[in-house]
């Protein structure tokens, strides 16, 4: 598998050169990230050519990196009053700023070739826009209609050139976009049958958020690589 | 004389046709669909957002209720995934456990599957057959985790616990016969592998019974020759993966293209369809199961002979035992840490896909190097053959959309998440 990711790197440099920048590839996999305007023509060429052949648009998935690397639990350092479960809440941060942070929102292809018998990873960035806008690969592999739409009711990214952007998994007349960071994983919205009215209501949510298990991110001799032959040695 | 005009129908979405919650907008004119537009996401649980809140342990259960007729294929997408990022080696013994129980799920699947299709499209005996070898199936679930459906039994690193050496009885009632009683007990005397490998020995002849009720069934036929046809590049270009595709011509298995855990090492052929149409993709299905049954019989023979570890002996990741908790100072502080704060992950992304039932299952993990993942994708097969039901039912009458939802294999649990 190595082998041949390498064999396609090599092909991918050669053709597009600055046009994609190969990431660090983790666990055998080999991502590229690429400028969103050039998206459509580097995608067209990897279905077409046939040192790609990327006949197949697995998964389209949308990300939102605005608390990448964030803890709610700092323990590096023992203190004389011990430590805290609470987590303490950052604010929220409404949707409504001008200009998005250029490395917030992504979107991530998986694409497969059959011929080949490879796989790729692509990541674009939707820069500044708000609302995020990237073109649409709908053309050039038609499975991407509804991957795209998920994609827009999750996260709020646009797709120029979709045929049909509507919301897809969400309610009919769902505000928001749940998978963003700031979204609340309870919602803003409850709803509840009215008897006197009768009819279903919508209220503000009424439960309080809670944290069971506090994000950490570990760097001791369990995690860091250098640490663990360290302790080994010792 | 009056214009025919097309009209608007909704279908669903409490329909029993429409396997759970779909609901259909139908345009039709006369008999005739001129398109279909499928609202989804009636049963939207937030699955990968919740996993964004919980240890990386805590969400092996919501992929269970994903496609809840095939559990621990859809476990084991997720447990690779993570054990891609974490670069866990999981033992042998464990391997040909997932491997056997992924075939198990496989027919499992193909059995809600066939009987719910059959029952759709006019072959009522079909569903009471299948669940008949479908509750055989669930007491290897049952006896192997404790539950009959959402098992949670695959964890990183292996499974959670080996096969146990005795199967669970029926139980004296009023309502049995002694005789009765002791037909139904006859084949659990002995270990978990021994009722499997029966079972293994009866199922060909059960696939032959359902053969001989459709196969050459002429309303069988009647109902699914050349309905909705795809054509192979089609079924490439919608992104179609496993029998849908295979129906189409296209010989693509992740077990044997990009084999995980042991599956280089079994013996078993890819079934192919010729005409891509519903008939064709019942075929497939078919024998699929036949193949999955001859896996497990090759994992049955394996087992019995290589007794050893089914979990990793990391245990940084995967918890001790409980009597090493009990006494040894240092596992009762892994024990503590595992099941308050978790593992963390190596900060990278992984994608890992395998050949679930009803096509590619996938699982995206972006870690930032915390307890919890950051982002979780689910790359449901159902999704994208659900996404080209307009295409698949354009131009056929309204009978034949019901027998392409039921070609189609759709879940909700899956397609919604």
């Amino acid at each position: 598998m190595s082998d041949r990711n390498e064999k396609l790197a090599s092909k991918i440099d050669a053709r597009f050169g600055d046009q994609m920048a190969r990431m660090a590839s983790t666990c055998c996999e080999l991502t590229y990230e690429l400028n969103k305007d050039d998206l459509l023509k580097v995608a067209t060429a990897l279905r077409n050519e046939a040192d790609f052949g990327f006949e197949m648009l697995i998964d389209v998935c949308g990300l939102d990196y605005l608390h990448y690397g964030d803890t709610e639990w700092a323990t590096n350092s023992a203190s004389g009053t011990g430590f805290s479960r609470g987590v303490e809440r950052k604010p929220v941060i409404l949707d409504e700023a001008d200009e998005f942070d250029p490395k917030r929102f992504a979107v991530v292809y998986h694409l497969l070739s059959i011929q080949n018998n490879i796989r790729l990873r692509l990541r674009v960035y939707t820069g500044t826009a708000n609302p995020p806008i990237v073109k649409s690969v709908v053309d050039i592999w038609n499975g991407a209609n509804w991957f795209e739409r998920e994609v827009f009711d999750l996260f709020g990214i646009m797709f120029e050139g979709h045929p049909d952007l509507r919301r897809i998994l969400t309610d009919y007349g769902f505000i928001g976009h749940p998978f963003r960071k700031d979204f609340p994983i309870m919602g803003n919205v409850e709803v509840s049958y009215d008897a006197e009215q009768g009819r279903v209501m919508y209220k503000p949510v009424s439960i309080e958020p809670r944290t069971l298990v506090p994000r950490v991110i570990r760097d001791d001799n369990r995690y860091s690589a250098d640490l663990k032959d360290a302790s080994k040695d010792g | 004389m009056a214009e025919i005009q097309s009209y608007t129908m909704n279908f669903g979405p409490q329909h029993p046709a429409a396997h759970g919650v779909l609901r259909l907008v139908l345009e039709i004119e006369g008999e005739t669909i001129q398109k279909a537009d499928p609202h989804v996401g009636l049963l939207h649980r937030g699955t990968e957002k919740l996993a964004e809140t919980k240890p990386f342990n805590q969400s092996i259960g919501y992929m269970d209720r994903l496609d809840y007729v095939s559990m621990m294929c859809n476990e084991h997408g997720y447990v690779l995934a993570i054990e891609k990022l974490l670069g866990v080696e999981v033992p042998t013994r464990a391997q040909y456990i997932r491997v056997m129980f992924d075939e198990i799920t496989r027919i499992l699947n193909h059995l809600m599957w066939l009987g719910a299709h059959g029952l759709d499209i006019g072959a009522m005996t079909m569903f009471l057959y299948c669940f008949r070898e479908r509750e055989d199936l669930m007491d290897c679930y049952e006896a192997v985790s404790g539950t009959r459906m959402h098992a949670t039994y695959y964890r990183p690193g292996g499974v959670y616990r080996d096969l146990p050496d005795s199967m669970p009885k029926y139980a004296e009632s009023k309502f049995r016969s002694k005789k009765e009683l002791d037909r139904m007990n006859s084949v659990r005397d002995g270990s978990l592998l021994d009722f499997i490998e029966d079972f293994t020995n009866r199922f060909p002849s059960c696939v032959d019974e359902y053969e001989t009720l459709l196969t050459d069934n002429r309303i069988w036929k009647q109902r699914t020759v050349n309905i909705a046809v795809v054509s192979p590049e089609r079924a490439m270009q919608l992104g179609f993966t496993g029998p849908m595709l295979r129906g189409s011509g296209i010989e693509w298995d992740l077990r044997k293209k990009q084999p995980y855990e042991v599956y280089d090492l079994m013996d078993f052929d890819i079934p192919v369809g010729v005409n891509g149409d519903c008939y064709d993709r019942y075929l497939v299905r078919v024998e699929e199961m036949r193949q999955s049954n001859r896996i497990v019989k090759q994992c049955i023979d394996w087992l019995r002979d290589n007794p050893g570890p089914v979990i990793a002996e990391d245990h940084k990741i995967t918890p001790p035992t409980r009597v090493e908790m009990k006494d040894d100072m240092e596992s009762l502080i892994h024990h503590f840490k595992l099941f308050t704060e978790g593992y963390c992950v190596p900060e990278g992304e992984s994608y890992a896909a395998i050949e679930h039932p009803k096509g590619e299952f996938g699982v995206y993990i972006v870690s930032d190097g915390a307890n919890k993942p950051y982002r979780v994708k689910i790359r449901a097969p159902g999704f994208a053959h659900l996404s080209s039901m307009s295409e698949m039912v354009e131009g056929h009458m309204l009978a034949d959309v019901v027998a392409v939802i039921g070609t189609q294999d759709i879940v909700f649990g899956e397609v919604d998440r």
